[in-house]
């Protein structure tokens, strides 16, 4: 398990590779220069190539790219090119706030996703199901921006029981983990609904029903736990797409993570920052990918790790 | 003799979205204490339907039982509770599946599962016994008992129905239901397999419904044959009675053509023309017309009751021989 | 009856069969009444939003006047007026037409390049099954938005760049559902019988496997373009989708944003149109699954 481990982690260090260096690659060959666009409009020609060489960008892509991952390894993602700040200074502020986010959220979705699905399968074309699958199926056709945006307008701005934004205090939190956490919910309910519909008409469950067993313990001992596996599958799937909806809907609440700052390096073409995210965002997914993949096998003694 | 079971004019369909499938049409059997029963037709006789019915494991708001009598001993199983059902599974009656690739539960290991029957039914034994319990069944199908803790994907099919037989016998059931329990398996080991389940029955002194297409396994290992088609029995009898051909249904003559007979000078073995009538809208008269060499207008009238043509032997067809004195 | 005309017969049996195969599963679509309604309301969405320059003035969209600002909906402005006084149901309208056939062209785009990769993956295994996939893993490391937020940094804004950026997001996820559904069918009997009989490999992939990983790979797309109309109006909230003054449906609620307070409609309506039409998707969606694999179906 632990070689597994090591080779996993391993494995994750080309993938980073690749996935930074392919987006340093369109961020530096697209239009624009990035040294003209840091210098106030009336810079001189020759002020603008002196910038160019200091910021390096007159060598090949390559030799560039080198030197940043060199940086990079040794902790210095390098400055803002428009706001300049450190980049890793900043990013230790508001990357808890994310991760903390992207967290509760996945829990939320985890904890009453799954009990929401088995509740709909056991009371399959009852009321309670539909009532469940209806609300699954909008949650999962709203764009997180947008039930962020409703919420606030109902329970800040209307109701006035919840900050609209910020992160001073726990209540800040609340907003947008329920908006963040709907629909990976809704994926979870579904699925876990569906599997255990499936399972619970399988041979080794009506084995279990012939052994005498209650029915209660044939859908939660039985049923249930093989229901799971395809569920956990996913969870590392949802936990990207929550990472992904945050950086989009932190933007409603001002919420002081990644997300909120990285739209705007985006629009003025910041690499060091777009890519310093890219670095942070694709270790995060992977290593939550990994622990994922070894809850699963610790569940499923078919999974053999390593093979 | 004692009777254990007596499953009187059962009449079970399937409800499916489109249409009603007629899978059990007027089923009748009796079986006696330490009985071993062969239970004999075509796919989709509806064979399995029965060894659901006696433990009302049918599908869920598919299969329905419309009408008849199931009675175990002097439980009438239609009318029991939902707990007396529940006791009477995997303790009094137990089933073998036909399937032992699907029937385990595979995130259980096979010590667990076994160990369920009795946790189940036996809830005052202490644990230690239990696990001799499980140790000295899985030695007596041939399993090493250090194998207990293992999954089931760690064995091999044949192994696995082994697995599922310890499981069946653990709690030394009066009556095994067993379908079809070697069918998916080799040859080689569908032998072994029954003559492990044989000796396993003569050992609790259960008996036995044994599910299965071939005579030849039959004749080996049962006491009486019963011979199913279209969901209802055609021919009943001794092993003896129905063997020696002397007076058999149409059907069963015709399955005795279907086996290969290394004693006969036959040049080649005759199938039975054409197929079962289709379960969703069964002819009038008797169900076999259709294939049947010696049909006549009464038959595709009127269905034929059960002649008795010599004690304990049994004949759904108007030309059998009370039959037809009757006539 | 000689070998030809059977042939020839056995032909024309299985074009009976898959006609009648292709009739079942109609019929089963039809059967399920949401995913009816689906594209009942998907249909009417599109056409409304199609033919809008037939019946609906351009210049309503982008018409600023000032004194009508913040116009409640009345039968003028059927859903109000929004700050510069701009009508909101001629730019909901107008909207559409990127939200909904941009998707449409993404999912296009990503279905034909995941195909060819997944297949070619699938189908081909040993170093061109590892190339494409750890390809795809590294597109797959970070969330879809994020990737697609870094191409229109590099790209800049517009219509067919944003096309691009949502384009490359989902090509691994296509790739990966062909490329599983291929290697389930390469093993199978009747690609060998195909190859014994010594048609190509193009012959075997087109001919012989893609009518048969059919139906997982429409699922992916039904899938995919739901989520493609959810990421379209996520980069247009993010002002990093298609340049204003083009209306979008992400970009109409996030330029009402501040008026939401007192004008709660500016940002209800448009986002009732995304979700209506992601919803109409998945049942469509869920309908063809249910009409193409009856094994998931009671």
């Amino acid at each position: 398990m632990l070689k597994y481990t090591l080779k996993r982690i391993l494995l994750l260090v080309p993938v980073v590779i690749g996935i930074t260096f392919l987006v340093y690659l369109v961020l530096s060959v697209s239009p624009g220069d990035p040294a003209r666009m840091m210098l106030p409009e009336d810079a001189t020609e020759a002020i603008v190539a002196a910038k160019r060489e200091e910021l390096g960008l007159n060598d090949p892509i390559v030799v560039q790219y080198l030197r940043y991952m060199g940086n990079a390894i040794q902790g210095n993602f390098g400055t803002s090119w428009y706001q300049g700040f450190d980049v890793l200074s900043e990013f230790s502020h508001r990357l808890p706030y994310t991760l903390t986010l992207a967290t509760i959220a996945t829990l939320v979705a985890v904890l009453i996703g799954i009990p929401a699905g088995v509740y709909s399968a056991v009371r399959h074309n009852h009321m309670p199901d539909y009532i469940i699958t209806f609300f699954s199926l909008l949650l999962s056709a709203a764009p997180t921006f947008w039930l962020g945006m409703m919420y606030q307008l109902l329970f800040s701005l209307r109701l006035g029981w919840l900050p609209a934004s910020g992160a001073s205090n726990w209540k800040c939190f609340v907003l947008p983990v329920v908006s963040l956490a709907g629909g990976m919910l809704a994926g979870n309910s579904r699925m876990t609904r569906t599997w255990l519909l499936d399972i619970i008409r399988s041979d080794y469950v009506r084995t279990a029903r012939a052994k005498g067993n209650k029915e209660t313990v044939v859908i939660f001992k039985h049923a249930l736990r093989n229901a799971l596996l395809p569920v956990i599958t996913q969870i590392g799937v949802g936990f990207s797409n929550i990472v992904g909806g945050s950086l989009v809907a932190e933007n409603v609440y001002a919420f002081p993570g990644i997300g909120s700052f990285l739209s705007s390096a985006v629009k003025s073409k910041d690499i060091p920052i777009v890519v310093g995210c890219i670095v942070v965002v694709s270790i995060i997914v992977g290593i939550t990918n990994l622990i994922v993949d070894l809850l699963y096998a610790v569940v499923d003694p078919r999974v053999q790790l390593g093979k | 003799m004692e009777k254990l079971l007596e499953i009187k004019d059962l009449y079970v369909n399937y409800n499916t979205d489109e249409s009603v499938v007629h899978a059990l049409n007027g089923f009748s059997l009796d079986i006696y204490k330490g009985e071993t029963l062969g239970l004999v037709g075509e796919t989709g006789a509806g064979k399995t339907t029965m060894c659901l019915s006696v433990l009302r494991l049918l599908p869920e708001q598919v299969g329905e039982i419309v009408s008849g009598e199931i009675k175990y001993r002097d439980l009438d199983i239609l009318k029991a509770s939902n707990d007396q059902m529940r006791e009477l599974r995997g303790a009094e009656v137990s089933m073998i599946f036909q399937d032992p690739m699907t029937s385990l539960n595979p995130i259980m290991t096979v010590g667990d599962q076994i160990k369920e029957v009795l946790d189940l039914h036996y809830p005052k034994m202490d644990e230690r016994e239990k696990g001799k319990r499980v140790d000295d069944i899985l030695s007596l199908v041939g399993i090493m008992p250090e194998r207990k803790d293992q999954y089931p994907h760690q064995f091999s099919g044949g192994m696995k129905q082994r697995v599922v037989i310890a499981m069946a016998l653990v709690s030394e059931p009066k009556l095994m239901l067993a379908d079809e329990p070697t069918t998916a398996l080799d040859v080689t080991i569908q032998a072994q397999i029954l003559a492990l389940m044989k000796e396993l029955k003569v050992k609790f002194d259960s008996a036995m419904v044994l599910v299965t297409h071939d005579l030849g396994i039959v004749a080996k290992f049962c006491d009486s044959v019963a011979v199913t088609y279209a969901g209802a029995i055609e021919e009943s009898g001794t092993i003896e009675q129905v063997f020696t051909r002397k007076e058999n249904h149409p059907y069963t003559t015709g399955l005795f053509h279907c086996i290969p007979d290394l004693t006969s000078k036959a040049p080649r073995l005759t199938p039975i023309p054409g197929y079962m009538p289709d379960p969703r809208s069964l002819p009038k008269g008797c169900k076999f017309a259709d294939r049947c060499t010696k049909c006549k207008d009464k038959c595709r009238e009127m269905e034929p009751h059960m002649h008795e043509v010599e004690p304990g032997h049994f004949i759904k067809c108007w030309f059998s021989s009370e039959g037809s004195e009757e006539k | 009856m000689n070998a030809e005309t059977n042939a020839a017969s056995l032909r024309k049996e299985g074009k009976k069969r898959k006609k009648g195969q292709i009739h079942m599963i109609v019929l089963r679509f039809r059967k399920n009444k949401l995913a009816m309604i689906g594209l009942f309301v998907l249909v009417i969405l599109m056409v409304t939003c199609l033919s809008a320059p037939l019946w609906l003035n351009y210049r309503l969209v982008t018409r600023q006047k000032i004194v009508d600002a913040y116009q409640a909906p009345s039968s003028a402005h059927l859903f109000g007026t929004d700050q510069f006084g701009r009508d909101l149901f001629a730019r909901i309208i107008y909207g559409g037409q990127i939200s909904l056939f941009a998707g449409l062209i993404t999912v296009f785009i990503a279905f034909l390049l995941g195909v060819a990769l997944g297949g070619a993956a699938g189908y081909f295994g040993g170093t061109v099954d590892n190339v494409i996939m750890r390809f795809c893993d590294i597109l797959m490391s970070v969330p879809g938005v994020l990737l697609s937020m870094c191409i229109v940094a590099a790209l800049g804004q517009g219509l067919v760049k944003m096309l691009i950026a949502l384009s490359v997001a989902q090509i691994p996820r296509q790739a990966r559902t062909v490329r599983a559904a291929v290697m389930t069918l390469r093993g199978q009997e009747f690609v060998e019988a195909a190859r014994s009989c010594g048609s190509s490999n193009t012959r075997i992939l087109l001919r012989h496997m893609l009518p048969n990983v059919l139906g997982p790979i429409i699922i992916g797309v039904m899938q995919g373009l739901g989520g493609t109309i959810l990421s379209i109006a996520s980069l247009g909230f993010l002002g990093i989708g298609i340049a204003p003054p083009t209306p979008e449906w992400g970009t109409i609620i996030s330029e009402n944003q501040n008026s939401l307070m007192y004008y709660p409609y500016l940002g209800i309506i448009p986002g009732l149109f995304i979700v209506v039409a992601v919803l109409s998707l998945n049942f469509i969606g869920d309908g063809l699954r249910d009409a193409l694999d009856p094994k998931q179906k009671n």
